[in-house]
C-alpha cells in the first residue's frame, strides 16, 4: 500500500505572523518582509514529515495544517 | 401552453426583455413557456453537456460544481448571487430588473438538480424591489417547490465573493471572505449546509438550457466557451451600456468598432478591476472567450469592459483603482493588508511622483509576487493581475513618467466609488 502524502496549507486569516513555523521548518517555510510565512505548497518529502508535523502543532494560532494530497 | 420557440440569434437573455421594463410572470411564461419537469440526474447531464461556465467571474464549469454539491449526504442550499460589487458592472442588476423570472427559474432548476429545497437570493439593495415583486408573483401562482429568501448584499467590492456571500447570508462578517483552503462552501456554507453559489446570469442561462437543451445552448459560442455573455461596456457610448455578446466573436465585430474608431482608445480593461488591461487591437480582434482573454493575461471576469479614451493618464486612472481595491480588501490576511497598501502607494508614486518610485517599475512586479496566492480569497491575485497588465500595456507611458514627470491632472474616467470604512 502506498503511504499517504501531505502538503502544508496556511490559513492566512488565522495567521498573525508569530514566525514559529518558519523558524522550526525553514526547509519548506520562509518569512516574507512582514514576517508572514511563504510556504512551499509541494508534497512534503517523507524524511521531513516529522519536522512538518512539529511546525503545525507549534503554531500558536493553529493556522498551519497538513493536507493529504492523495485524495 | 404551446411550446416556446428558442432564440436562434445571439440575443438570448435579453430576448423578450422589452426596453427598460420588467418582464412579469405572465409575459415571461408567454415568451418562454413553463419550466419542463426534468429529473435531477437528467438535468445534471444537460448542464454538463451544455458546457456552461460560471458568469460571476471565475468561469468554473457549472456541471462539475453541481455534481460536487449534489454528492453530499446533507441537503444543500442554493444561492443566486447578484451582489455585483464591480463598480463598472451593471449586468446582474439589469437582468434582475428586466427578466427576474429567468434567474428565479434557473435557481429553481438548480435546486431541483442538486436536491436543495431552499434558495437564497443575494442581491444589492437596488435589486430588492424587482426580486421581491417577482417572488410575490411566483408565490401567488405556486410556481415553485423550493422556498426563496432574499438577503441584501452590502455595497462592497468583495460582497459577491463566494464565501463572503455565504457569510452575509449567515449573518456574520458580511463582505468578508472565509479561508476555504480546506473546506469550501460547497462542503459547508449557508447554515452549515453544502452550498451552491451561482451568479444570477449563470442561472438565467440555466433556465434556457432547461427549456431548449444543451445542443441549442452550444449553437452559439465556442466548444470551450459556449453561449453568450452579458457585458457592461463603458467608454464606447455616452453612458455605460449592457450588451449580450456571443462568445468567440471578436469584440470589434460584436461592438461594431472598426480600425478608425479603435484609434480613439488607449487600451481596454477586461474583467473589471480584478481583471486586466489589454492593448486595444488585441482586445478587439481576438476571439472573445475566457481562454483567449486569459492567454493575454486578463479575463472576461463578470463581463466588464472599459475602453479607455486617449487623452487621460492611464497610470493615474490605474492608481486610483489600485487604491480603491486596497481599501476594499477585507483586512483579514497579513500579506494582503501589507502588500496591497505598499502596491497602491508604489503605483501612486509612478502616477503622480515618479521620481519617488525607488527601484522603478520593477518594484511593482516584485510586490505583485509577494501577494499572489497568499490571501484567503483571490482578491490579491486580482489586484496583482490589474497591476501587472497595467505596467505591461502602459510601459511606454511609464517610461515617459520616469523620464519627464507625471501628466497634468485630468478628470477621472474609471468609476471608483466613494470609499467607506463601514466594514473594516
Amino acid at each position: 500500500m502506498r503511504r499517504s502524502s501531505y502538503r502544508l496549507v496556511v490559513d492566512p486569516i488565522a495567521c498573525d505572523a508569530a514566525g514559529v513555523c518558519a523558524e522550526l521548518f525553514p526547509e519548506m517555510i520562509a518569512a516574507d518582509p512582514w514576517g508572514y510565512p511563504v510556504v512551499d505548497g509541494g508534497e512534503i518529502p517523507p524524511e521531513l514529515m516529522e519536522l512538518a508535523r512539529r511546525a503545525t502543532v507549534s503554531c500558536p494560532r493553529l493556522a498551519l495544517t497538513l493536507v493529504r494530497t492523495d485524495r | 401552453m404551446s411550446p416556446a420557440t428558442a432564440p436562434t440569434g445571439p440575443t438570448r437573455l435579453l430576448d423578450g426583455a422589452g426596453s427598460g421594463t420588467t418582464v412579469g410572470l405572465d409575459a415571461h411564461l408567454a415568451r418562454w413557456g413553463a419550466l419542463p419537469a426534468v429529473r435531477s440526474s437528467e438535468f445534471l447531464d444537460a448542464v454538463d453537456g451544455s458546457g456552461l461556465r460560471g458568469h460571476g467571474g471565475a468561469w468554473f464549469p457549472v456541471g462539475a460544481k453541481w455534481r460536487d454539491v449534489a454528492a453530499h449526504r446533507r441537503r444543500p442550499v442554493v444561492v443566486a448571487n447578484g451582489a455585483e460589487g464591480e463598480p463598472a458592472s451593471g449586468k446582474d442588476r439589469l437582468l434582475l430588473h428586466r427578466s427576474p423570472h429567468l434567474v428565479l427559474d434557473g435557481a429553481a432548476v438548480a435546486a431541483g438538480a442538486v436536491g436543495a429545497d431552499r434558495v437564497v437570493v443575494h442581491v444589492t439593495r437596488s435589486s430588492l424591489v424587482d426580486v421581491e415583486r417577482a417572488l410575490g408573483e411566483r408565490a401567488a401562482r405556486g410556481v415553485d417547490r423550493c422556498t426563496f429568501d432574499v438577503v441584501v448584499a452590502p455595497d462592497r467590492f468583495l460582497a459577491g465573493q463566494e464565501s463572503a456571500a455565504v457569510n452575509a447570508i449567515n449573518g456574520r462578517n458580511p463582505a468578508k471572505p472565509s479561508f476555504v483552503g480546506i473546506r469550501s462552501v460547497r462542503d459547508q456554507g449557508v447554515a452549515g449546509r453544502p452550498t451552491l453559489v451561482q451568479n444570477v446570469e449563470t442561472l438565467a442561462h440555466v433556465a434556457l438550457i432547461a427549456r431548449f437543451g444543451p445542443h441549442w445552448f452550444r449553437s452559439v459560442g465556442t466548444p470551450e466557451s459556449p453561449g453568450t455573455v452579458l457585458t457592461t461596456v463603458t467608454g464606447l457610448w455616452d453612458a455605460p451600456r449592457i450588451v449580450e455578446v456571443p462568445l468567440g466573436t471578436p469584440l470589434g465585430h460584436a461592438l461594431g468598432i472598426g480600425p478608425e474608431r479603435a484609434r480613439g482608445f488607449q487600451a481596454v480593461l477586461s474583467g473589471g478591476y480584478g481583471g486586466g488591461w489589454l492593448p486595444t487591437a488585441t482586445a478587439l480582434t481576438m476571439p472573445y472567450t475566457e481562454e483567449a482573454v486569459r492567454a493575454q493575461g486578463s479575463s472576461i471576469g463578470a463581463g466588464v469592459l472599459v475602453l479607455l479614451p486617449t487623452g487621460v493618464c492611464p497610470l493615474a486612472e490605474s492608481a486610483r483603482v489600485v487604491r480603491y481595491l486596497e481599501r476594499e480588501g477585507a483586512g483579514q490576511c497579513g500579506p494582503c493588508v501589507n502588500g496591497l497598501d505598499l502596491l497602491a502607494t508604489s503605483f501612486e508614486h509612478l502616477a503622480y511622483r515618479p521620481r519617488s518610485l525607488r527601484g522603478g517599475v520593477a518594484v511593482l512586479a516584485t510586490l505583485c509576487g509577494l501577494v499572489e496566492g497568499r490571501g484567503a480569497c483571490r482578491h490579491p491575485d486580482g489586484v496583482a493581475r490589474f497591476v501587472r497588465t497595467a505596467v505591461d500595456v502602459f510601459a511606454d507611458h511609464a517610461s515617459l513618467h520616469l523620464s519627464r514627470g507625471p501628466c497634468r491632472a485630468d478628470r477621472p474616467f474609471l468609476p471608483v466609488p466613494a470609499m467607506s470604512a463601514a466594514v473594516r
